[in-house]
Protein backbone atom coordinates (compact mmCIF):
# COMPACT_ATOMS: atom_id res chain seq x y z
CA UNK A 1 0.00 0.00 0.00
CA UNK A 2 1.96 2.99 -1.18
CA UNK A 3 0.72 6.40 -2.08
CA UNK A 4 2.65 8.85 -4.15
CA UNK A 5 2.52 12.37 -2.86
CA UNK A 6 4.01 15.30 -4.60
CA UNK A 7 7.17 16.70 -3.12
CA UNK A 8 5.89 18.93 -0.29
CA UNK A 9 8.83 21.27 -0.75
CA UNK A 10 7.36 22.38 -4.06
CA UNK A 11 3.83 23.25 -2.93
CA UNK A 12 4.71 26.94 -3.32
CA UNK A 13 7.47 27.23 -5.91
CA UNK A 14 9.39 30.49 -5.83
CA UNK A 15 8.50 31.17 -9.46
CA UNK A 16 5.26 29.74 -10.71
CA UNK A 17 5.53 31.21 -14.19
CA UNK A 18 8.09 32.47 -16.63
CA UNK A 19 8.22 35.99 -17.84
CA UNK A 20 8.46 39.39 -16.22
CA UNK A 21 7.73 39.49 -12.50
CA UNK A 22 6.37 42.67 -10.91
CA UNK A 23 7.55 41.61 -7.48
CA UNK A 24 11.07 40.91 -8.70
CA UNK A 25 11.16 44.28 -10.48
CA UNK A 26 10.01 45.92 -7.26
CA UNK A 27 12.71 44.11 -5.28
CA UNK A 28 15.40 45.33 -7.67
CA UNK A 29 13.91 48.85 -7.77
CA UNK A 30 14.03 49.18 -3.97
CA UNK A 31 17.74 48.40 -3.98
CA UNK A 32 18.69 50.51 -7.02
CA UNK A 33 16.62 53.53 -5.94
CA UNK A 34 17.82 53.13 -2.35
CA UNK A 35 21.47 53.52 -3.33
CA UNK A 36 20.71 56.62 -5.44
CA UNK A 37 18.49 58.09 -2.70
CA UNK A 38 21.28 57.78 -0.12
CA UNK A 39 23.41 60.09 -2.29
CA UNK A 40 20.57 62.50 -3.18
CA UNK A 41 19.10 62.81 0.33
CA UNK A 42 22.42 63.02 2.18
CA UNK A 43 23.39 65.77 -0.29
CA UNK A 44 20.00 67.49 0.20
CA UNK A 45 20.34 67.44 4.01
CA UNK A 46 24.01 68.43 4.11
CA UNK A 47 23.58 71.33 1.63
CA UNK A 48 20.36 72.75 3.11
CA UNK A 49 20.87 72.16 6.83
CA UNK A 50 24.65 72.13 7.41
CA UNK A 51 26.66 73.73 4.61
CA UNK A 52 24.33 76.73 4.12
CA UNK A 53 25.10 79.26 6.87
CA UNK A 54 22.10 79.48 9.20
CA UNK A 55 20.83 76.03 8.18
CA UNK A 56 17.11 75.66 8.86
CA UNK A 57 16.80 79.39 9.68
CA UNK A 58 18.11 80.31 6.21
CA UNK A 59 15.43 78.31 4.36
CA UNK A 60 12.87 80.69 2.89
CA UNK A 61 11.45 81.56 -0.54
CA UNK A 62 14.63 83.42 -1.49
CA UNK A 63 16.81 80.37 -0.71
CA UNK A 64 14.59 77.74 -2.35
CA UNK A 65 13.71 80.01 -5.29
CA UNK A 66 17.40 80.64 -5.88
CA UNK A 67 18.15 76.91 -5.78
CA UNK A 68 15.29 75.91 -8.08
CA UNK A 69 16.26 78.56 -10.64
CA UNK A 70 19.30 76.33 -11.32
CA UNK A 71 18.67 73.31 -13.60
CA UNK A 72 21.17 71.29 -11.54
CA UNK A 73 19.01 71.56 -8.43
CA UNK A 74 15.77 71.20 -10.45
CA UNK A 75 16.93 67.80 -11.72
CA UNK A 76 18.40 66.83 -8.34
CA UNK A 77 15.09 67.57 -6.62
CA UNK A 78 12.86 66.02 -9.28
CA UNK A 79 14.93 62.81 -9.34
CA UNK A 80 14.77 62.72 -5.56
CA UNK A 81 10.99 63.32 -5.66
CA UNK A 82 10.26 60.48 -8.11
CA UNK A 83 12.59 57.95 -6.50
CA UNK A 84 11.58 58.80 -2.91
CA UNK A 85 7.83 58.69 -3.61
CA UNK A 86 8.07 55.42 -5.56
CA UNK A 87 10.45 53.85 -2.99
CA UNK A 88 8.28 54.97 -0.07
CA UNK A 89 5.02 53.94 -1.74
CA UNK A 90 6.35 50.50 -2.60
CA UNK A 91 7.54 50.10 0.98
CA UNK A 92 4.09 51.07 2.28
CA UNK A 93 2.54 48.61 -0.21
CA UNK A 94 4.69 45.84 1.29
CA UNK A 95 3.63 46.77 4.82
CA UNK A 96 -0.08 46.93 3.90
CA UNK A 97 0.18 43.52 2.22
CA UNK A 98 1.82 42.16 5.38
CA UNK A 99 -0.66 43.47 7.93
CA UNK A 100 -4.00 44.25 6.24
CA UNK A 101 -5.79 40.95 5.67
CA UNK A 102 -9.32 42.05 4.78
CA UNK A 103 -9.33 42.32 0.97
CA UNK A 104 -11.64 45.36 0.82
CA UNK A 105 -9.64 47.40 3.34
CA UNK A 106 -6.39 46.33 1.72
CA UNK A 107 -7.63 47.52 -1.67
CA UNK A 108 -8.63 50.88 -0.21
CA UNK A 109 -5.25 51.29 1.51
CA UNK A 110 -3.29 50.31 -1.60
CA UNK A 111 -5.46 52.62 -3.70
CA UNK A 112 -4.84 55.53 -1.32
CA UNK A 113 -1.07 54.93 -1.48
CA UNK A 114 -1.18 54.87 -5.29
CA UNK A 115 -3.34 58.00 -5.55
CA UNK A 116 -1.10 59.91 -3.12
CA UNK A 117 1.99 58.85 -5.11
CA UNK A 118 0.56 59.98 -8.46
CA UNK A 119 -0.70 63.32 -7.12
CA UNK A 120 2.55 64.19 -5.32
CA UNK A 121 4.79 63.19 -8.23
CA UNK A 122 2.72 65.23 -10.71
CA UNK A 123 2.40 68.20 -8.34
CA UNK A 124 6.08 68.28 -7.44
CA UNK A 125 7.28 67.84 -11.01
CA UNK A 126 4.97 70.53 -12.41
CA UNK A 127 5.95 73.00 -9.69
CA UNK A 128 9.68 72.41 -10.05
CA UNK A 129 9.61 73.18 -13.78
CA UNK A 130 6.92 75.88 -13.93
CA UNK A 131 7.48 78.09 -10.90
CA UNK A 132 8.78 81.67 -11.23
CA UNK A 133 11.54 82.56 -8.72
CA UNK A 134 10.79 86.28 -9.31
CA UNK A 135 6.98 86.71 -9.28
CA UNK A 136 6.37 90.28 -10.54
CA UNK A 137 3.82 91.28 -7.87
CA UNK A 138 5.76 89.92 -4.87
CA UNK A 139 7.56 91.91 -2.16
CA UNK A 140 11.12 92.25 -3.60
CA UNK A 141 12.69 91.71 -0.14
CA UNK A 142 11.37 88.12 -0.12
CA UNK A 143 12.87 87.16 -3.49
CA UNK A 144 16.26 85.70 -4.50
CA UNK A 145 18.89 88.43 -4.86
CA UNK A 146 19.25 87.95 -8.64
CA UNK A 147 15.62 89.09 -9.16
CA UNK A 148 16.78 92.70 -8.61
CA UNK A 149 18.87 92.47 -11.80
CA UNK A 150 15.97 91.49 -14.05
CA UNK B 1 12.92 10.83 1.76
CA UNK B 2 16.58 11.17 0.93
CA UNK B 3 16.04 13.51 -2.01
CA UNK B 4 14.16 16.00 0.15
CA UNK B 5 16.59 16.00 3.05
CA UNK B 6 18.62 19.11 3.64
CA UNK B 7 21.76 19.55 1.61
CA UNK B 8 23.05 22.26 3.94
CA UNK B 9 26.49 21.44 5.24
CA UNK B 10 26.69 24.27 7.77
CA UNK B 11 25.10 23.72 11.18
CA UNK B 12 22.24 26.05 12.08
CA UNK B 13 23.64 29.03 13.96
CA UNK B 14 22.79 28.84 17.63
CA UNK B 15 20.65 31.78 18.77
CA UNK B 16 22.83 34.04 20.84
CA UNK B 17 21.77 35.38 24.19
CA UNK B 18 21.85 39.14 23.92
CA UNK B 19 20.78 42.04 26.07
CA UNK B 20 17.55 42.06 24.00
CA UNK B 21 16.50 38.66 25.37
CA UNK B 22 13.35 38.85 27.43
CA UNK B 23 11.91 41.81 25.60
CA UNK B 24 8.70 41.60 23.56
CA UNK B 25 10.55 40.83 20.33
CA UNK B 26 12.76 37.83 20.96
CA UNK B 27 14.89 38.26 17.87
CA UNK B 28 18.52 39.20 17.65
CA UNK B 29 20.19 41.86 15.51
CA UNK B 30 18.56 40.73 12.27
CA UNK B 31 15.07 41.19 13.65
CA UNK B 32 15.88 44.57 15.18
CA UNK B 33 17.31 45.64 11.86
CA UNK B 34 14.00 44.66 10.20
CA UNK B 35 11.84 46.35 12.86
CA UNK B 36 13.84 49.59 12.79
CA UNK B 37 13.79 49.61 8.98
CA UNK B 38 9.97 49.41 8.95
CA UNK B 39 9.43 52.01 11.67
CA UNK B 40 11.87 54.53 10.18
CA UNK B 41 10.52 53.87 6.68
CA UNK B 42 6.91 54.60 7.66
CA UNK B 43 7.95 57.74 9.58
CA UNK B 44 9.96 59.05 6.63
CA UNK B 45 7.09 58.26 4.21
CA UNK B 46 4.60 60.39 6.13
CA UNK B 47 7.10 63.25 6.45
CA UNK B 48 7.72 62.99 2.70
CA UNK B 49 4.01 63.49 1.97
CA UNK B 50 3.98 66.66 4.09
CA UNK B 51 7.32 67.89 2.75
CA UNK B 52 6.24 67.76 -0.91
CA UNK B 53 3.08 69.70 -0.02
CA UNK B 54 4.89 72.39 2.01
CA UNK B 55 7.46 72.86 -0.78
CA UNK B 56 4.56 73.13 -3.27
CA UNK B 57 3.68 76.44 -1.58
CA UNK B 58 6.56 78.10 -3.49
CA UNK B 59 4.09 78.07 -6.40
CA UNK B 60 1.47 79.95 -4.34
CA UNK B 61 3.40 82.96 -3.03
CA UNK B 62 6.65 83.82 -1.18
CA UNK B 63 4.55 84.78 1.87
CA UNK B 64 2.74 81.42 1.93
CA UNK B 65 6.00 79.47 1.67
CA UNK B 66 7.76 81.56 4.31
CA UNK B 67 4.80 81.20 6.67
CA UNK B 68 4.90 77.39 6.56
CA UNK B 69 8.70 77.32 6.77
CA UNK B 70 8.49 79.44 9.94
CA UNK B 71 6.86 76.45 11.66
CA UNK B 72 9.96 74.35 10.86
CA UNK B 73 12.13 76.93 12.68
CA UNK B 74 10.34 76.41 16.01
CA UNK B 75 12.77 74.71 18.48
CA UNK B 76 10.34 71.83 19.10
CA UNK B 77 10.20 71.18 15.35
CA UNK B 78 13.99 71.50 15.34
CA UNK B 79 14.22 68.57 17.75
CA UNK B 80 11.77 66.65 15.55
CA UNK B 81 13.98 67.36 12.52
CA UNK B 82 16.92 65.90 14.47
CA UNK B 83 14.97 62.68 15.10
CA UNK B 84 13.85 62.61 11.44
CA UNK B 85 17.42 62.94 10.16
CA UNK B 86 18.42 60.17 12.55
CA UNK B 87 15.67 57.98 11.05
CA UNK B 88 16.86 58.81 7.52
CA UNK B 89 20.50 58.02 8.35
CA UNK B 90 19.54 54.72 10.02
CA UNK B 91 17.24 53.68 7.15
CA UNK B 92 19.89 54.62 4.58
CA UNK B 93 22.80 52.78 6.19
CA UNK B 94 20.69 49.75 7.19
CA UNK B 95 19.37 49.63 3.61
CA UNK B 96 22.94 49.46 2.31
CA UNK B 97 23.54 46.66 4.84
CA UNK B 98 20.47 44.79 3.51
CA UNK B 99 21.83 45.07 -0.05
CA UNK B 100 25.24 43.78 1.06
CA UNK B 101 23.64 40.86 2.94
CA UNK B 102 21.62 40.01 -0.21
CA UNK B 103 24.45 40.01 -2.73
CA UNK B 104 27.67 39.32 -0.85
CA UNK B 105 28.08 35.95 0.91
CA UNK B 106 30.63 37.36 3.35
CA UNK B 107 28.12 40.00 4.43
CA UNK B 108 25.39 37.34 4.79
CA UNK B 109 27.60 35.43 7.22
CA UNK B 110 28.52 38.62 9.06
CA UNK B 111 25.13 40.34 9.10
CA UNK B 112 25.26 40.53 12.88
CA UNK B 113 28.51 42.53 13.26
CA UNK B 114 27.40 44.58 10.23
CA UNK B 115 24.31 45.67 12.21
CA UNK B 116 26.58 47.09 14.90
CA UNK B 117 28.82 48.73 12.29
CA UNK B 118 25.67 50.40 10.91
CA UNK B 119 24.75 51.56 14.41
CA UNK B 120 28.27 52.91 14.94
CA UNK B 121 28.17 54.83 11.63
CA UNK B 122 24.76 56.29 12.57
CA UNK B 123 26.29 57.56 15.82
CA UNK B 124 29.28 59.05 13.95
CA UNK B 125 27.15 60.81 11.33
CA UNK B 126 24.72 62.12 13.94
CA UNK B 127 27.67 63.36 16.03
CA UNK B 128 28.43 65.55 13.00
CA UNK B 129 24.83 66.56 12.23
CA UNK B 130 23.27 67.14 15.67
CA UNK B 131 25.58 69.91 16.99
CA UNK B 132 25.52 71.73 13.64
CA UNK B 133 21.73 71.57 13.39
CA UNK B 134 20.97 72.39 17.04
CA UNK B 135 23.27 75.45 16.96
CA UNK B 136 21.17 76.69 14.01
CA UNK B 137 17.88 75.74 15.71
CA UNK B 138 18.68 77.53 18.98
CA UNK B 139 20.45 80.56 17.48
CA UNK B 140 18.41 83.74 17.63
CA UNK B 141 16.45 84.31 14.41
CA UNK B 142 18.04 86.97 12.24
CA UNK B 143 15.83 90.04 12.00
CA UNK B 144 14.75 91.99 8.97
CA UNK B 145 12.57 89.43 7.21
Amino acid sequence: MTATIENPNYAYPARSKRGPSFEKAGWIFMRASGVVLVVLIFGHLAYNLIWTPGGIHAIDFGFVGGKLADPFWQWWDVTMLWLAILHGSNGMRTIVNDYVHKPRIRQIALGAIAVAAVILILLGTLITFTFDPCPPTADPSLLPSFCADL
Amino acid sequence: MSETSSSLTLPDPAPQKTSFSGTLYRGNEGMWSWVLHRITGVAIYFFLLVHVLDTALIRVSPEAYNAVMATYKNPIMGLGETVLVGAVVLHALNGLRVIMVDVWPWATRNQRPLFWIVMGLVVVLMAYFVPNHLINVFSPMEGGH
